[in-house]
């Protein structure tokens, strides 16, 4: 990475902190810069720490940073919690008589922040005075967060935004005349593409149903998924569409099995503990074979864990959840775009195998905002399987359609109501080619092999990027939100001079052994990344690959996202490279 | 236009004399009278001897999961609003593992109805205390009575305000099917409770039982069903042992309440974006 810089403000919750975050970093974006956001925040309205961090870059970011070099703080926990992320040379923007610690690496500026919002019009305008001290320090003017405070006021009238800006000029100016140290941006882009967007994974996993064409969103709120149904309650309305607020999310689930059996693309999304809720119902998709796709935006866990905090410890449950055992697809986006690409890809692989998708992301791929110019949006088709049309349905009896026909490719032609000659039960229970609950061994056989075939055929994406050669000293593995940061991490570890590769994968089920192999059978040894406590991807390359002597972990499940730091240190332990911890 | 035999499908394999023969039997007549197209209709059923309807009954059909036929048909229902659609289960898949799905149906008012094989008892698992079980009913799992006061599901659902309840009995075909045919006319959702005996593990709730003992309410003078608070009463009063529509009122329903719904059933309308939607949706993100 080349030069970036780290900001973040922090202070209780429920004091702005989320907003005067957004002004800078949309801001930053406008610019042309690349941004990435991560917002720390607690289970609770008022009061505790918050914090929100932006890092700014010249190229497309998918990590927070693990540098800070400019910190606004509100409150004296701000300062004593994010100390130790200070580079040497930081900044530190203290509201009013804030201590430091004592320690000169920083530069400590106490600044009248909500004196000067006073004087401005407004205490609540504090975070307005610490933008325009943070553009006197990175060498911007106060005009340039103009457009972004113009967007964000207008509603409330002229006088609203001309007390925020004087309250950005009155940062500014008090800065300049008691401080002297300056923090430079990166380069600022020549031209700001025309694709440069900035969105979250909720947001672009909420764009790519509505661009597949799913029209009925059935959900229950839950932290960090609600944000997916806050922008279908946008979006849908304007497609004729409509969002359930269900009562839980069985109902949830269930509803949105009901509106795919009936022809309409329809998800559920959730996070841990509501898909625990989901599990009967996944069973129901795969036996019925009625396409379905669940998006569990992962946190912490167990039960409700820290339910404001990021994991990816539901891996086991979103491949073997349910009982019985039926075909499903589990995806993983690895970057914002495929939140939105893989979005679309669900809805097409649930009808094309008729089964259970489940896209997993997690709190921080979710609730992150990041700056990208590859949204691709002319890449979406909408591909509906062996969906019949009318006309195919035309010389069928009422009563003889085979929906569950045994089929090579274990896919059987559908039908949905409303057409003729389809008439079909879809059900939970055994049943014969009719959809006839039935006991007999041979159609039970035949149909369970039908279904497991479904994916033996799988003609999808296998998801796996892979960077560096197959025969490396060391080989990081990650799955989904992680690619970024192990990305850094690779970086960090070959400009030590360290021979190290990366395979991320976006695919979980079914398990890319093949693209694989190469790279575990070639690396010295394999690291393998993930974001809780059990090493559940490394149990899935150790069953389906073995190489169990070549594995570590590199595991991370107190709440925070993993940092560069995290993996280089470990990958340096498991290579015996400098002085182990 | 559709007979009788279009509405048969699978043979029952139901115990003789089951009251659930008395059910499909009132709701194919009914299908019928209202000319509905078997392929226009589907029937959602959840898990017991009373989910099997979904099976022998000649529409499309989506025999889902124990007390959960509510949801699952809701979602049918938004995924195309030109369908009829029927769900159908047991007491205890209704008013037991489903029972708050059922309150929020009737609070949420999707054009559905609701029928519910009600036989104070568990048949497909062969006889346990279900939630309408009365007070005392020996059974397999209380051999000494239920000591647990039953669900009132009439009552209950006249207090969350559901625009249309009704009550039928298996031994009275014709007014069950008539009943069951206002029941789908009625724009919302309407619940039909039908005393639906079974033969097998129940041996107190009878046909004899309710012939001798259900009154129907066009018969009792006066009866008013727009009357919220006098049918409670006299339902209660009653206890629960009336027939016929109980109450019916008009009430908007989610369809036309939701802001821009489509008015064509989604699944017949294609979903496809343009460069020009891009445009639009992207540029909150620019
Ligand atoms: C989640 C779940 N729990 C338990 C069961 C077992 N089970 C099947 S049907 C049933 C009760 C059926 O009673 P009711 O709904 O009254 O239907 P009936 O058979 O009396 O028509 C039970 C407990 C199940 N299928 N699923
Ligand atoms: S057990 Fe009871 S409810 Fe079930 S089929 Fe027999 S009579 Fe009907
Ligand atoms: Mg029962």
């Amino acid at each position: 990475m080349s030069h970036q810089l780290g900001w973040k403000v922090g202070g209780e919750q429920g004091a702005g902190i989320d907003s005067t975050g957004e002004i800078f970093a949309w801001t930053m974006h406008r610019l042309g810069y690349y941004v990435f956001a991560y917002r720390h925040f607690m289970s609770r309205i008022k009061g505790g720490h918050t914090n929100y961090k932006i890092r700014v870059a010249d190229a497309e970011i998918t990590h927070h940073g693990d540098d800070l070099h400019i910190l606004v703080a509100f409150d004296q926990e701000t300062v004593n919690v994010n100390w130790n992320e200070l580079v040497d040379g930081g900044i530190v923007i203290a509201d009013g008589s804030l201590k430091a610690p004592d320690d000169a690496r920083v530069q400590f500026c106490n600044i009248p922040l909500t004196g000067l919002a006073k004087e401005a019009g407004s205490a609540i305008m504090k975070n307005m005075v610490a933008v325009g001290v943070t553009a006197a320090i990175v060498g911007l003017t106060p005009e340039h967060f103009l457009p972004v405070i113009e967007e964000r006021f207008a509603k409330k009238g002229q006088d609203v935004v001309d007390s925020n800006l004087s309250a950005v000029r009155k940062g500014f100016a008090h800065y300049n005349e008691h401080f002297a140290g300056h923090l430079a941006l990166p380069d600022a882009p020549e031209s700001v593409d025309p694709n440069h967007l900035y969105i979250s994974g909720n947001e672009a996993v909420a764009l790519g149903a509505l661009a597949a064409g799913c029209r009925v969103l059935a959900q229950y709120p839950i932290t960090p998924a609600t944000e997916v149904m806050y922008s279908l309650v946008k979006y849908l309305p304007e497609y004729g569409g409509v969002v359930i607020q269900a009562e839980d999310e069985i109902a949830a689930v269930n509803m949105a099995l009901g509106a795919n059996y009936a022809g309409t693309r329809s998800m559920t999304c959730t996070s841990g503990p509501g898909f625990s809720l989901m599990m009967e119902a996944l069973g129901l998709s795969g036996m019925s074979e009625t396409p379905l796709v669940i998006v569990d935006v992962q946190r912490s866990g167990p039960s409700t864990g820290l339910p404001t905090k990021t994991e990816q410890s539901d891996l086991y449950e979103a491949l073997y959840g349910s009982h019985g055992e039926f075909p499903r697809i589990v995806l993983a986006p690895t970057s914002v775009q495929e939140c939105f690409s893989y979005a679309v890809l669900a809805f097409n692989l649930a009808e094309r195998y008729q089964c259970p998708v489940i896209l997993a992301s997690d709190l921080y791929m979710g609730m992150s905002k990041g700056s990208t110019d590859l949204l691709d949006t002319t890449a979406v088709s909408i591909e509906r399987g062996k969906l019949l049309a009318d006309a195919d349905l035309a010389g069928v009896t009422r009563g003889e359609f085979r929906r569950y026909a045994v089929t090579d490719d274990g896919v059987s032609p559908r039908a949905i109501p409303g057409q003729k000659g389809g008439r079909f039960i879809a059900l939970g229970n055994e049943h014969d080619e009719l959809g006839f609950e039935m006991e007999d061994q041979t159609m039970r056989n035949l149909q369970m092999d039908k279904r497991a075939r479904k994916l033996t055929g799988y003609t999808g994406p296998n998801g796996v990027t892979a960077v560096g050669p197959a025969s490396s000293a060391l080989t990081l593995v990650g799955f989904g939100s992680t690619k970024g940061v192990i990305a850094e991490a690779r970086e960090a570890l070959l400009a030590e001079g360290l021979q190290v590769s990366h395979v991320q994968l976006g695919v979980l089920a079914p398990f890319p052994e093949d693209a694989l192999k190469p790279y575990v059978e070639g690396a010295g040894r394999l690291l393998v990344v993930e974001v809780n406590s059990r090493g559940q991807l490394a149990d899935q390359l150790r069953l389906h690959l073995g190489h169990h002597e070549k594995l570590d972990s590199c595991l991370k499940y107190d709440g925070d996202p993993l940092l560069i730091a995290d993996i280089v240190k470990r990958a340096k332990e498991v290579l015996s490279v400098g002085s182990p911890s | 236009m559709a007979v009788l035999a279009d509405y048969k499908a699978e043979k029952p394999t139901w115990c003789p004399g089951c009251g659930d023969f008395g059910v499909l039997n009132a709701l194919q007549r009914a299908a019928v009278d209202l000319a509905l197209d078997p392929e226009e209709m589907v029937v959602v059923s959840g898990i017991g001897c009373s989910g099997k309807l979904s099976a022998y009954f000649g529409s499309y059909g989506l025999h889902t999961i124990h007390g959960r036929s509510l949801p699952t048909a809701q979602g049918v229902k938004m995924a195309n609003r030109d369908l009829t659609v029927v769900a159908a289960g047991g007491d205890g898949d209704g008013f037991g593992i489903g029972l708050g799905h059922f309150i929020h149906a009737m609070r949420r008012n999707i054009d559905i109805t609701y029928l519910v094989m009600d036989n104070h008892i568990y048949g497909l698992t062969t006889g346990q205390t279900s939630p309408t079980s009365d007070h005392g009913m020996v059974t397999k799992t209380a051999p000494k009575g239920a000591v647990e006061e039953p669900v009132h599901p009439l009552e209950l659902a006249l207090v969350t305000g559901c625009g249309f309840i009704a009550q039928g009995f298996s031994g009275d075909i014709a007014q069950l099917s008539q009943i069951i045919k206002r029941a789908i006319a009625h724009k919302g959702f309407s619940f039909v409770n039908i005393y639906s005996p079974c033969v097998t593990y129940n041996k107190q709730n009878t046909y004899e039982f309710y012939k001798g003992n259900v009154k129907k309410v066009e018969e009792i003078d006066g009866y008013d069903a727009t009357n919220r608070f006098a049918v409670l009463q006299q339902v209660s009063e009653a206890h629960a042992l009336l027939t016929g529509v109980l109450y019916e009122a008009e009430r908007p329903t989610f369809e036309q309440s939701v802001p821009r719904f489509a008015t064509t059933g989604l699944s017949q309308l294609e979903h496809r974006l343009d460069a020009k939607d891009y445009e639009r949706l992207l540029a909150d993100f620019r």
